[in-house]
């Protein structure tokens, strides 16, 4: 599904991604962690071309990334994106994020997506707040709603950086329990993110990175339990002692 | 009182010049300035450089003397038009400038990752330019936008030095004719600005409302 192959990409003179090697099957779930720093925002936003990279080469469903254009965009659609911050269209009611998209990109007739959109708007539990602005709603609902803006674009891939991050502890559970029903669906998907538990329950794989490398991958149980690498072991022992 | 009564309908003709001085001026400098703003805001780096040579140079000209140039100038290189067209060429290109910078500062003050979002479902670049971020780029340029165009309808009574009988150049007239009566002419005619510019107030503060986000 996702295909990374020696990518390389520097800011300045800090090389934030070397030599990454990856391979998301169809279905799967990546759970990436690392110190901040190490590169994990970055490897998320190169996947959709947000960031560009300077060496290598990204392939989603075997097709290499387009370059900047109508293809990008077209590709970008069958990507989602969820980010930290929410970034809901502060103009737009939640209904209207969700059917922005759908209408002006798919051409959906508004009748449908606004039918479509009440649907997830329901699966994700946010359904009673269709008629208001983002800045109304609690930063859990936020992110519920950025959720169901992406499905409502039918990706293929999803792609979560830090999305409980920004959230107060106690709204923490109700994104993640949404993002675990979806894994449980069969998105595929590649989340950056510290919550152990979702790498426990929803993960397939957990990837370590540190300065710009994937320094280690295993299984969610034996990389808790017994990881490999100095940096994992040392990284570990620091949040779980939080 | 007798100055305003009797010469009602002298001065209404003359706010009458001054709304339309407002309103041609306020739509060439929008337009102008739209274009402006999005060269300033083009990845073209020569772009750039263009509208920020353009906002210097109108910017920082005293607008009287930019009319001066455009009044007595023109003719003096074939080109002939009306009195109200120079001015207002003038005028516009100096309002411009401004209205540039408050849709500059508008477009910079919408967070980033409005953009990003709209990019990552799958919107081209111009899509999400008019969709997501002129759209919340408009809203944060009311206040500066109304203080532009509260600026320019104080600044077409320049136009009175240049032969066009706007509201100040009547006041001159009566301010003359009636040497007795001048507070209440100037009082009478400051009122007519003031209503003007609260017309301006009043509306900009309903788009404000009409259009906030939290
Ligand atoms: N646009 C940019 N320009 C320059 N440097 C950047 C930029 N974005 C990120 N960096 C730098 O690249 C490095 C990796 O950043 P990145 O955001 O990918 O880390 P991260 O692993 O996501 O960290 P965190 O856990 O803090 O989110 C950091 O040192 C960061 O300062
Ligand atoms: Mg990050």
């Amino acid at each position: 599904m996702v295909a990374m192959r020696g990518v390389q990409k520097h800011f300045g003179a800090l090389h934030v991604l070397q030599d990454i090697e990856l391979d998301v099957a169809p279905g799967e779930v990546v759970v990436v962690i690392g110190p901040s720093g190490s590169g994990k925002s970055t490897l998320c936003r190169t996947i959709n071309r947000l960031e560009t990279i300077d060496e290598g080469s990204i392939e989603i469903e075997g097709r290499p990334l387009p370059q900047e254009g109508k293809a990008l965009a077209q590709l970008r659609a069958d990507v989602g994106m969820v980010f930290q911050s929410f970034n809901l269209f502060a103009h737009k009611t939640v209904l209207e994020n969700v059917t922005l998209g759908p209408v002006k990109v798919r051409g959906v007739a508004k009748a449908d997506a606004e039918k479509r959109g009440l649907e997830l708007l329901e699966r994700v539990g946010v359904a009673s707040q269709a008629g208001k602005l983002p800045a109304q709603l609690s930063g859990g609902q936020q992110q519920r709603v950025a959720i169901a803006r992406s499905l409502a674009m039918e990706p293929k891939v999803m792609l979560f950086d830090e999305p409980t991050s920004a959230l107060d502890p106690e709204m923490i559970k109700e994104v993640l329990d949404t993002m675990v029903s979806l894994a449980q669906g069969g998105m595929t998907m590649v989340v950056v993110t510290h919550e152990m538990g979702f790498a426990r329950t929803a993960a397939d794989r957990v990837l370590f990175m540190a300065d710009g490398r994937i320094v280690e991958q295993n299984t969610p149980e034996e990389f808790f339990t017994n990881p490999q690498s100095e940096r994992a072991r040392d990284f570990l022992d620091k949040i779980l002692k939080h | 009182m007798d100055a305003l009564t009797d010469n009602a309908s002298a001065i209404l003709d003359g706010f009458w010049l001054t709304i339309q001085l407002l309103v041609v001026n306020g739509i060439g400098a929008l337009v102008l300035g739209t274009l402006v703003a999005s060269l300033r805001l083009s990845p073209v780096p020569v772009m750039r450089a263009v509208a920020g040579l353009y906002i210097t140079v109108f910017r920082n000209t005293p607008l009287l003397v930019l009319i001066v140039i455009t009044y007595f100038g023109l003719p003096e290189v074939g080109i002939q038009l009306g009195f109200f067209t120079r001015i207002s060429i003038a005028m516009s290109v100096y309002t411009s400038t401004f209205i540039a910078e408050a849709l500059r500062s508008g477009v910079n003050a919408v967070p980033l990752g409005q953009a990003e979002a709209a990019r990552s479902i799958g919107m081209p670049f111009t899509m999400t330019l008019t969709q997501v971020v002129l759209p919340q780029a408009v809203r944060a340029t009311v206040p500066p936008m109304a203080s532009v165009l509260i600026a320019l309808t104080k600044n077409t009574s320049l136009a009175a030095g240049f032969g066009l009988a706007e509201a100040t150049f009547r006041l001159k007239g009566l301010v003359n004719d009636y040497a007795t009566e001048r507070w209440v002419i100037f009082f009478g005619i400051a009122l007519g600005y003031i209503v003007i510019v609260e017309v301006i107030s009043f509306g900009a503060a309903r788009l404000e409302r009409r259009w906030r986000v939290a």
